[in-house]
């Protein structure tokens, strides 16, 4: 009964991390491992015109819903401009305006984003569906055209977004009949006046039709111009249309940037007004996109994050979450492998001790210190102190033992030795002291082992608490914290034998006189 | 590996770890504790119980009384000072003679009044009890060990360790001090620990360090063989103590005194698992078949009779 309780218990935790952790990973696309890098694509648009020697206002379209993109962070660098941010329903315009403005202007707009991760690129807006569209009245030889097509299409289609590919697809054809050419009217297809014509085209057969206007995300391209692209409503959603081909889709990399035929650009006290586009690429740490990334979809998990936490407090946690990690090898090393240490959890202080000294230097610090502790008890012992005040003298000197190391350390121009003030000093008092009377009563031997023994598995701790994929992991799935509680409740209820127990009772079974009774 | 431990399973080793669980958490009461831990307290129960325990010459409880010690044990050759708390056997003093101004340890060596002393405040401050708390020192009687013994022990007093499993003997050894022990009589420090059949009382194997001995590492003299004086009546004695704490995992650790007869030195509430390989084999077979025997008498002598029953049964197989 009491089996099953801790079992059940142990998996409710390890599920509840795991499904804690699943969020973060896919939702806010936390990375597993540390170091990875993820690119982050910077747009810059720039717009020139030259002005007319009186006030000027620009109305520049940017980009509002990214769609497969998130965008952490935009830029205006606009000197001697006013800029106000309108966001409509519709679209997001900076307007930058100036009282007088004299030759070629020069504005940009800069924003970076990241693809999105896949959860939360659902769309899930556009409660209502758009009206259709009045059919339009048109002129011939136009209107005869334009029925031939769509009727000869109404044919072969079965739904509004295979009716428009259909459509595409015969007006894009590359030996046309008459009433396609009519149709063409020998447009550009890359224009976005063809995409125009094919909304007005559409629109014949009442169905929902707008431009969208993108950047192309390709590396150090310069100088792009925005691609227009055609979106259909079928009565549920939008979906994209590649004008020359009738292909369904979006290009890949393909940021959209403005919605609908209005001008991305309005000029007014100018002329010439220009916008062009240039796009760059650069790798960031995953860690730093997810979270800008969990801040602008503003989703609940990125409250469990503790980069929400002051820095001192985010560097305190860093070290606090690796002590859990620590305790588990202590816990192994004690139950399962059956190793004494002196003192439960003396190894951990030392091991955390060990991350400010460093390796080396805090072996060589912790060997320094116990010898010269050791000694002074020895010595002490000779004084007939009582325990109190002997345990004091023991702490003084450890602190003056550190006091000189640090300041010899400080004249040879070493700043290792300023970092052991951290060294836990009355963990080491009270280390001195154990060994003492280990040393007494069972001898030096006995007493090394054991220090030596607890510094192995300080060393062990202190390896398993630095490494970088689990520092990692604990900082961004503190919920790794209940696995580890789950596994501490596994190896609470552990009863077979210690592996040290093997060696121990192997008499017991090997001996050849081994009686299994009496 | 795995072949050995599937031995030990077969062979019922009991290891710390099932100890812990599955006999020390479900029969110890921690509350009881008290009672084993603190040897002043083992003591009165003792004798409320009439069970037959060294004399007690003084206790000191202050820095200030140390010095006391002396008025205590005035007129007395020799004595023993133990922490009440103390574990493990640590912080024994044996004084066994008197010399001049001086008294002289176990060992030869000896030492001032001023040394006991501090010896006296060490024990005081904590230096060997459990967990570091401040302590009692106990001044007492110096066991004389019964001459049976003499020739198999180093200095110390060889002990008699009976494992009582709810008020039932379960399995004991001899406890042999040698000149790795310090005259100690603990199996951890260097001890010899020598099986002892339950029905005869007759020792059966030994060991040390862990392994499988035959001799006595400083004298040479066989192990085995070795009759225990008044086996039934110190079976009846370590059934009986379980009566002055309730635990249902008890260590007894008695003497047999040349003069005084069986004596009980100390209760242990977590009592080790080499006594197996004293014994050359393990623990688990016994405990089930008391276990399997419960309801237990409440009588100690009917309970001495499970054990009894119980291996009598195994020889008639």
């Amino acid at each position: 009964m009491k089996k099953l309780h801790a079992t059940t218990l142990a998996l409710c935790l390890c599920a509840a991390a795991l499904a804690l952790a699943y969020a973060k990973i896919t939702t806010l696309g936390l990375p597993l491992l540390p170091g990875q890098l993820e690119p982050v694509w910077s747009i810059e648009a720039k717009v020139e015109f030259d002005a007319a020697r009186r006030a000027a206002v620009i109305d520049f379209d940017i980009p509002d819903r990214l769609g497969d993109f998130v965008r952490l962070d935009e830029y205006f660098i606009s000197r001697d401009y006013g800029l106000n941010v309108v966001t409509t329903n519709r679209d997001r315009r900076a307007e930058w305006s100036t009282r007088r403005a004299q030759g070629s202007q020069r504005l940009y707009y800069r924003i970076e984003v990241v693809p999105q991760t896949a959860d939360e690129s659902a769309d899930t807006a556009r409660a209502r569906p758009p009206k259709a569209p009045a059919q339009p009245i048109y002129q011939e030889p136009l209107a005869s055209a334009i029925q031939d097509v769509l009727g000869d299409v109404r044919a072969e289609s079965a739904n509004v977004f295979t009716f428009v590919s259909q459509t595409l697809v015969k007006l894009n054809a590359p030996s046309p009949d008459g009433n396609v050419l009519v149709i063409r009217d020998n447009l550009d297809t890359d224009s976005e006046a063809w995409v125009e014509r094919l909304i007005y085209v559409l629109a014949g057969a009442r169905i929902t039709a707008r431009m969208v206007r993108g950047v192309m995300l390709e590396d150090r391209s310069a100088n792009q111009r925005l691609t227009p692209w055609l979106e259909i409503h079928n009565g549920e959603r939008w979906a994209g249309f590649d004008p020359r081909t009738g292909n369904r889709g979006y290009p890949e990399n393909f940021l959209r940037w403005s919605v609908g035929s209005d001008p991305v650009l309005k000029l007014e006290g100018g002329r010439n007004a220009n916008v062009s586009f240039a796009v760059s690429r650069y790798a960031q740490s995953l860690t730093t996109v997810a979270r800008q990334r969990a801040e602008a979809n503003q989703s609940w998990l990125a409250n469990t994050l503790l980069f929400n936490l002051p820095v001192n407090t985010q560097n305190l946690y860093r070290v606090l979450l690796m002590v859990p990690l620590g305790a588990l090898v202590v816990a192994f090393v004690r139950t399962i492998i059956g190793l004494p240490t002196l003192g439960t959890f003396m190894p951990i202080l030392v091991a955390i001790a060990f991350r400010e000294t460093e390796l080396a230097w805090g072996i060589g610090l912790f060997v320094l210190i116990t010898a010269c502790g050791l000694s002074l008890r020895f010595y002490l012992e000779r004084l007939q102190l009582l325990l109190v005040p002997r345990l004091a003298s023991v702490l003084t000197l450890v602190i003056l033992i550190m006091l000189v190391i640090s300041l010899l350390s400080s004249q040879l121009g070493i700043d290792k030795g300023f970092s052991i003030a951290l060294f836990p000093i009355v963990i080491l008092t009270m280390v001195i002291e154990h060994m003492s009377v280990i040393w007494e009563e069972s001898g030096p031997a006995a007493a090394i082992k054991e220090g030596t023994g607890s510094l192995i598995v300080a060393i062990l701790g202190y390896l398993v608490m630095k490494d970088e994929y689990l520092t990692h992991v604990m900082f961004l799935f503190p919920e790794t914290l209940l696995v580890l509680l789950a596994v501490f409740i596994v190896m609470g209820r552990y009863t077979g034998y210690r592996l040290t127990e093997v060696w121990r009772f192997k008499d017991i079974v090997e001996d050849g006189s081994a009686r299994p009774h009496s | 590996m795995l072949g050995r431990i599937r031995k030990l399973i077969a062979a019922g080793v009991v290891g710390l770890n099932n100890r812990n669980r599955g006999y020390i958490a479900p029969h110890n009461p921690r509350k009881l504790y008290a009672r084993v831990d603190d040897k002043v307290e083992t003591k009165r129960l003792a004798i409320g119980a009439g069970i037959a325990v060294p004399e007690l010459y003084g206790l000191i409880y202050s820095v200030r009384e140390a010095k006391d010690f002396a008025g205590m044990v005035d007129g007395r050759r020799d004595f023993v000072v133990k922490p009440a708390r103390g574990s493990g056997g640590k912080g024994i003093l044996v004084i066994t003679d008197r010399r001049r101004d001086m008294y002289i340890k176990g060992d030869g060596h000896a030492l001032t009044a001023a040394e006991v002393e501090h010896h006296i405040q060490n024990v005081l401050g904590g230096v060997y009890s459990l967990g570091g708390h401040p302590d009692q020192a106990i001044i007492e009687y110096r066991v004389k060990f019964d001459p049976v013994f003499e020739q198999v022990s180093y200095r110390g007093v060889p002990d008699i360790r009976v494992l009582v499993y709810r008020g039932v003997p379960a399995m004991a050894m001899l406890r042999l001090p040698t000149r790795a022990s310090d005259g100690r009589a603990n199996l951890h420090q260097g001890a010899v620990g020598c099986g002892i059949d339950m029905l005869s009382g007759v020792t059966t194997l030994a060991v040390c360090k862990n392994r499988r001995i035959a001799e006595h590492p400083d004298f040479g003299t066989a192990l085995g063989g070795l009759a225990i004086p008044g086996w039934q009546e110190l079976l009846l004695l370590a059934a009986r103590c379980q009566e002055l704490a309730p635990l249902g995992y008890l260590g007894v650790d008695m003497v047999l005194d040349a003069n005084l007869g069986p004596l009980v030195l100390e209760l242990n509430a977590r009592p080790g698992l080499a006594i197996q390989i004293a014994n050359g084999r393990g623990l688990r077979g016994t405990l089930n078949a008391i276990d399997a025997a419960a309801p237990l008498p409440s009588e100690p002598g009917a309970r001495v009779g499970v054990l009894r029953g119980f291996f009598e049964s195994l020889l008639a197989h």
